[in-house]
């Protein structure tokens, strides 16, 4: 899609071109109480990032309470049954609570707890970063707040007990369309009110400086064990990597140190919703009825959007890509066409869930499916030499309810 | 330039645009220049206005919800100026609607209406560039924000940029009102002040301003009181007709 005219740059300047953009994109858009804690957040990070007693006391949390490394599995039989293909799967899914979001909510803990800041607050759509986030406080004693639309406590019901089992408060928002963009401006609401105590971990590659890079860098385990996985088990890279992309952590995770290897694919998955109109998807970057490049929450991507420039409402049926926008470096990739992307219906994301639980005996969250939905179309038409890499984001127990409804599970018999 | 304060403290009424409907806000801004107000921010609704509280939350998903766009904020500039040549009109937004217009066609569009200045919430001075040169091939005022948790040096870049006046925001936190004007707002103006004087730029003060006691306290140590909440909430619970003499009531108040 070509940037509408008069928009191809619009707020880059000699100033902002040095900090935190992803080619045009990224940058600081926040209101000015913010700027001095994304700041003092910017240099904590930098301090911790280059403090090896840092990444030590994380790397030991990600294997002993979180089981990294995760598992890189081969999918035979669905393998055999595309009859192209093969496909591995990342398995994210076995991590501690059950999703990648645990990378990205212990690093930025530690960080918390180095900083001393003992008043937590999160977003969540889905409730998987919200679960990561209550873990990670319960863990080292820290008071919790997660801001979660009211749509998506109905629909992720279970995540909303397990965070309130964790101790955590959960802050139902009902302006908007009550999912995750809902979340995040009352999560920032509560950040720019209580910012002298409070640290904020931003739950993906989203948001003002610095968070887009620091949650790619927390992310970017993934794809640093894959590469050495796949060249154990293969030989050789993969042609193609998957990641399904809501604000886009996962994915930024599994591309992110493949970015060099030019012949690896790097494919991203969004959310096509019930249709390609404004309002039925969460498909930013979708040719027609997709986002235009804009300000949302901070930084400067795409952003699904009417031609006044209000936000549109996302619909999904997987609560974690249901959001207007995406993270910036996405947006570079996608500019660049370094990655591509493509979107996946909640009908192909539903039987795609199925497909892999009778296929493998693993049961993918929604969000996941879609990147299996986009795997499963690849495979056939490809070469039996040939690997795809599915990054299994997380795992499905979470949508038991809503999976129960859509597959009318209760009498199917098939 | 019309953005002045010649009573002290001056007062800057600001109105979310399009709540309850278009005529009705040119409507209220007469009565409230009419009454002492000095400065009129016309905010542009947005869909996701996260540095506001709920009183303006509410305003603005009204005003959303009818349709209401950044070019009709600009032809309700253009009337307010052509029916009050001698007050200071500010549009006041999120930066998404003006990106989406294209920052150049939007400052053109804005000094043409006869719009002073703008306040865009979501753009700090680092990422201003390209904003900063068209607001002065415009001749607008560019108004930024200053904040309780600003540093110095972010200060003086503020007090740099800015024209027309800076807008020191009394405590952290979001749009909304309180009972007491916080220790944070005299603090914060103090420290502005060396970076605005060199300018002679004024400061006004606004977040959780809402009687004439706070406005007789702003005055004390700022140059101008922003008031907004209070005046949105008036306009909520007023009918239509009823709310620009409501609106014309309070602020005469204010001064009182």
């Amino acid at each position: 899609m070509s940037i509408t005219a008069g928009l191809t740059s619009p707020m880059v300047s000699p100033v902002d071109a040095k900090v935190g953009r992803f080619g045009i994109y990224g940058g600081r858009y926040v209101p000015e109480t913010l700027v001095a804690a994304l700041d003092e957040l910017e240099h904590a990070y930098g301090e911790a990032d280059a403090d090896p007693a840092f990444h030590s006391e994380l790397d030991g949390l990600l294997h002993h309470y979180c089981g990294r490394p995760t598992p890189l599995y081969f999918a035979k039989r669905m393998s055999e049954q595309l009859g192209g293909a093969k496909i591995y799967l990342k398995r994210e899914d076995l991590l501690h609570t059950g999703a990648h979001k645990i990378n990205n909510a212990l690093g930025q803990g530690l960080l918390a707890r180095r900083m001393g800041k003992h008043r937590i607050i999160a977003e969540t759509g889905a409730g998987q970063h919200g679960v990561a986030t209550a873990t990670v406080c319960a863990l080292f004693g820290m008071e919790c707040v997660i801001y979660m639309g009211e749509e998506d406590m109905r629909r992720q019901e279970l995540n909303v007990f397990r965070m309130r089992l964790l101790g955590a408060e959960v802050r139902g928002v009902g302006s908007g369309s009550a999912t995750l963009k809902d979340a995040i401006n009352e999560a920032m609401r509560d950040w720019v009110t209580n910012v002298r105590e409070t640290y904020y971990i931003l739950g993906s590659a989203l948001g003002a400086h610095p968070y887009p890079t620091i949650v790619r860098n927390f992310q970017r385990v993934i794809s640093r064990e894959a590469r050495v996985q796949i060249l154990e088990q293969e030989g050789k890279l993969p042609t193609a990597i998957v990641a399904c992309v809501g604000g886009g952590s996962n994915a930024i995770g599994a591309f992110y140190e493949f970015l060099g290897d030019k012949d690896v694919r790097l494919v991203g998955v969004e959310a096509g919703g019930r249709g390609t109109t404004l309002g039925d998807h969460a498909a930013r970057f979708q040719t027609t009825g997709g986002g235009l490049p804009g300000v949302l929450q901070g930084t400067y991507s795409y952003v699904l959007q009417n031609d006044a420039g209000q936000v549109a409402t996302t619909h999904s049926v997987s609560a974690g890509l249901d959001y207007a926008s995406v993270g910036p470096e996405h947006a570079m990739l996608h500019d660049s066409h370094r990655a591509e992307y493509t979107s996946a219906s909640d009908a192909e994301a539903l039987a795609a869930t199925s497909a892999l639980a009778r296929t493998e005996g693993i049961l993918p969250a929604l969000e996941s499916a879609h990147a299996i939905a986009e795997a499963m179309k690849m495979a056939p038409k490809m070469a039996k030499s040939e690997v795809i890499m599915v990054n299994l984001s997380g795992r499905g127990d979470k949508d038991i309810g809503i999976l129960a409804r859509e597959m009318d599970l209760q009498g199917a018999k098939s | 330039m019309p953005i002045e304060f010649k009573k002290k403290p001056g007062i800057v009424a600001y109105l979310t645009a399009g709540d309850p409907d278009l005529e009705t806000t040119l409507a209220i801004a007469l009565a409230a220049i009419d009454n002492g107000a000095d400065v009129i921010e016309l905010g542009v609704p947005f869909s996701d206005p996260l540095a506001d509280g709920p009183v303006i939350q509410r305003a603005s998903e009204r005003a959303v919800a009818l349709g209401v766009r950044l070019v009709d904020v600009l032809e309700i500039a253009q009337r307010l100026r052509a029916a009050r040549p001698a007050c200071g009109i500010v549009i006041f937004s999120y930066l998404n609607p003006v990106v989406r217009m294209g920052m150049t066609k939007f400052c053109v569009a804005a000094a043409a209406a006869g719009a002073d200045g703008v306040l865009l919430t979501d753009l700090i001075v680092e990422e201003a560039g390209e904003y900063l040169a068209e607001m002065k091939a415009n001749r607008l005022a560019p108004v930024f924000l200053a904040a309780p948790t600003s540093p110095d040096a972010r200060l003086k870049a503020i007090a740099e940029a800015s024209k027309g006046f800076v807008y020191a925001i009394s405590r952290v936190g979001i749009t909304g009102t309180q009972q007491k004007i916080a220790s944070d707002a005299a603090e914060l103006v103090t420290r502005l002040r060396r970076f605005t004087e060199p300018f002679g730029i004024p400061i006004a003060v606004g977040f959780g301003i809402s009687s004439a006691e706070h406005v007789r306290a702003i005055g004390e140590f700022a140059d101008a009181a922003i008031i907004g909440s209070a005046i949105v909430a008036l306009i909520e619970m007023t009918t239509p007709t009823e709310a620009p003499a409501a609106v014309g009531r309070f602020i005469a108040d204010l001064r009182a």
